[in-house]
């Protein structure tokens, strides 16, 4: 028994900034103060709080040490492991209090509104130990379906559930194992889509580094219900940490033969090879993953036949994602009833949500289906930092809308988010301030189709650069009130006549901006401006003459000599030499130039 | 994304040949073996030139066509050589909210090339990429293994001057 126990978080984000090496020192100096045979250090999976990494807690304490850079180690080693005083410059603020006490974290405005699920053991248990796992109860769930439910019990337990596919669409994950179960083959396949593409989603990922055996009893589960033998996870490639730790699990469970032949002694086989992906967004949609895995290019198929008819390698097949999979044991440990009496009618449980952009705690959030956007951004996130102005949430990814704050108060869960013109998606949740302009943010993610759609369907092919086009004419000034209509008529197009999830969504960023941001569009075109200052060409730099002192720093800075103007004499900028690189407004030290 | 085809003679040694031939015979008749090779022949040789693609397609007995077809399908495989250090920028939504553009402009302004190049004495090569999962850092920008976040345009030249040897 350890009297203390240091978690330290080996994220992505918290590695990115050098968790590792304040692992290293940590042990390094504990060493050094012979505590080694009484401080346990662990490297856990995400803790949620990207926005202050590195994170580091200790045990029984419970301090919550935020941006903890290698050379606080010594410190903390020596006052609080040694001593017992805790560091308190470096505790995280929504956590002190002022009688010298702790609060615990549970109780501050980021944790308290949320539901752990799917994150339940992230940032809780060590990841590449198997037998942490097993002490929070793993690998229970996976017991009990074995030894003492049918593989129908186990699919009327999901379907009661009314657990639906996390990865986007929403489907009912029991229907999806009915479905392969009911048709007869030599061989079944169990898939998990770990294929996170979605930028600025990084929930699954979250939970392969935190918790990847959650996922290999799920899929086993899975394999038992519609009798499958062979999984396979399908996992983007930049995802290095999560890949090495999936490996580390697959070998420890088939180790405790809990991967493998007669697993349980139930006689059940059940084993998992990773298939790593190299970078192609369609591969998130399931027929073009599954195309992937065979090693090919990875284009979609026609549906029907559905996967659960004929999938990977012509066979039924179950794919699921992986914060779906994250649920099962919980589901099935703790009853369909627990899970369905959370969230709101069609959509039960819990959503993980990636909160980034213009927000405060950008981080992994883990709330129940039904919280509002305002709860989410406002009491979690801690709102829009710097003083600007909350403008639009975007969930959904490229496939997704934006939600303008008017909307703020719609609880969230699939059915409503497809109704205000945005989709759940994989869990995404960007937020933009005044500072962002709308008709960019549209042609970004069009952008992002046009280079990510895989050529096989017209509409989309062609459909998606046209769109690009238009964008791309607005943006620079010479877009007419036509264009914007051109713009929506061809969106229900490519919606209506894409192959696939990805052409058949790729519209909805334009025609969701176009439906709750129409102005900026209109502004655009008839007036020629970027109200957010965003578009370059539409953007002018202007001296404000009562601001200005005379001090000619700009016109030392401006690349061009488009500024001119007498020492102490207000100057003025000449529009049709500047190239608006901004680099005069970084400069002025009397807020004296604006952008128009 | 547009694909770019190397130039440059193909200078593989002995050894590396070597690996890609233990690579081959340990996919070989392995379904979906194609991509798996690829990636593993991408480490040995940092890129994917067209006289490796030939000697996969040789090796596993798939037609050349198929090959090429899939390297220059997914955006991870690499038909030129990358630079010494390799200089990415994340455009995912969250960084790109968050000034990412500015940060690229600066940095094809500094380095002379546009993504997906490399600089003539093979120093440094660019690339765009969507998202490395960081998006508490953003905007974040990666230097081989080395991570920078919350770049600004300012930092770029001093973040580049620590890799001048």
């Amino acid at each position: 028994m350890y009297r203390s126990n240091v978690l330290v978080c080996g994220g992505t984000g918290c590695t990115s900034s050098n968790s590792e090496l304040i692992i290293k020192r940590l042990q390094e100096e504990i060493k050094a103060a012979g505590l080694e045979k009484e401080v346990n250090v662990v490297r856990t999976g995400c803790f949620g709080l990207c926005a202050l990494g590195p994170i580091m807690i200790v045990y029984p304490e419970g301090s919550f040490y935020s941006r903890v850079t290698p050379e606080d180690v010594p410190e903390i080693v020596e006052e609080h492991l040694l001593k017992g005083r805790i560091v308190r410059r470096l505790l995280y603020q929504e956590t002190v209090v002022d009688d010298n006490t702790v609060k615990s974290l549970n109780q501050t405005p980021f944790y308290s509104k949320q539901h752990r699920i799917a994150l339940k053991n992230c940032g809780v248990i060590n990841p590449e130990e198997i037998d942490e796992y097993i002490a929070v109860d793993g690998y229970k769930a996976l017991g009990k379906v074995l030894t003492e439910m049918t593989p129908q019990e186990v699919i009327d337990t999901i379907l009661k559930s009314g657990l639906r596919g996390r990865g986007g669409a929403g489907f009912p994950t029991g229907r999806k194992w009915s479905f392969a179960a009911a048709n007869q083959a030599d061989q079944k396949y169990v898939c998990c889509n770990a294929d996170e593409g979605d930028p600025g989603a990084f929930m699954d990922r979250s939970v392969l580094e935190g918790d990847p055996h959650s996922v290999l009893e799920a899929m086993a589960i899975a394999g038992y219900a519609i009798g499958a033998t062979q999984g396979y996870i399908y996992i983007r490639a930049e995802y290095p940490i999560a890949v090495k730790r999936l490996q580390i699990a697959i070998r420890q469970a088939r180790e405790y033969g809990l991967l493998g032949k007669n697993i349980f002694d139930s006689g059940f086989d059940f084993d998992i090879d990773i298939r790593l992906g190299a970078g192609a967004f369609v591969c998130g949609e399931e027929t073009a993953l599954m195309t992937s895995i065979e090693g090919k290019r990875g284009e979609p198929r026609v549906r029907p036949p559905f996967p659960a008819v004929k999938g990977l390698f012509g066979k039924p097949t179950v794919l699921n994602n992986v914060e779906t999979y994250a649920n099962i044991a919980q589901i099935i440990l703790n009853g369909p009833e627990w899970f369905s009496s959370i969230g709101t009618e069609k959509s039960k449980g819990t959503k993980v949500f990636a909160l980034g952009g213009k927000i405060q705690h950008t981080g992994l959030v883990e709330v129940p289906m039904g919280t509002t956007l305002r709860e989410i951004i406002e009491e979690i996130g801690g709102g829009v930092p710097n003083g600007h102005k909350f403008k639009a949430a975007q969930t959904g990814g490229p496939s997704g809308g934006c939600i303008p704050a008017s909307l703020m108060d719609t609880p969230i869960d699939y059915d409503n988010l497809i109704a205000i013109g945005s989709m759940m998606g994989s869990g995404g949740l960007i937020v933009m301030d005044d500072t962002t302009c709308m008709v960019d943010i549209a042609k970004f993610f069009l952008e992002f189709t046009v280079d990510e759609s895989c050529g096989k369907c017209t509409p989309c092919r062609v459909g998606t650069k046209r769109l690009l086009e238009i964008l791309n004419k607005i943006t620079s000034g010479n877009g007419t009130l036509e264009d914007i209509d051109n713009l929506e008529s061809l969106c229900y197009y490519i919606k209506e006549n894409a192959l696939c999830g990805l052409g058949q969504t790729a519209p909805n960023p334009v025609l969701s901006t176009l439906r709750y941001f129409r102005d900026e569009y209109v502004a655009h075109v008839t007036d020629k401006v970027c109200p957010a200052g965003v578009c370059k060409a539409l953007t002018n730099f202007v001296i404000d003459p009562d601001k200005c002192r005379g001090c000619t720093l700009c016109a030392r800075n401006c690349p061009v000599g488009a500024i001119s103007g007498s020492v102490k004499q207000p100057h003025t900028i000449d529009t049709s030499k500047c190239i608006k690189c901004g680099a005069c407004m970084e400069k002025c030290k009397f807020d004296a130039i604006s952008k128009r | 994304m547009q694909k770019r085809i190397s130039n440059l003679p193909f200078q593989g040694t002995k050894e590396q040949e070597e690996k890609l031939r233990e690579i081959i015979a340990r996919h070989k008749g392995e379904p979906g073996a194609v991509m798996p090779t690829l990636h593993e022949a991408q480490e040995v040789y940092g890129y994917l030139p067209i006289e490796v693609q030939t000697m996969i397609a040789d090796g596993l007995g798939v037609p050349l066509e198929e090959v090429f077809g899939v390297s220059t399908f997914y955006s991870q495989f690499s038909l030129t050589p990358k630079g010494k250090y390799n200089v990415s920028i994340c455009l995912g939504t969250a960084c790109y909210v968050k000034g990412a553009a500015a940060v690229l402009d600066k940095l094809t302004e500094l380095l002379g090339i546009q993504p997906e190049e490399c600089t003539p004495d093979g120093k440094f090569s660019l690339t765009a990429c969507r998202c490395v999962g960081a998006c508490g850092l953003a905007p974040v920008l990666t230097i081989n293994d080395d991570v920078y976040g919350r770049m600004t345009p300012e930092e770029v030249e001093g973040v580049l001057a620590k890799y001048s040897v």
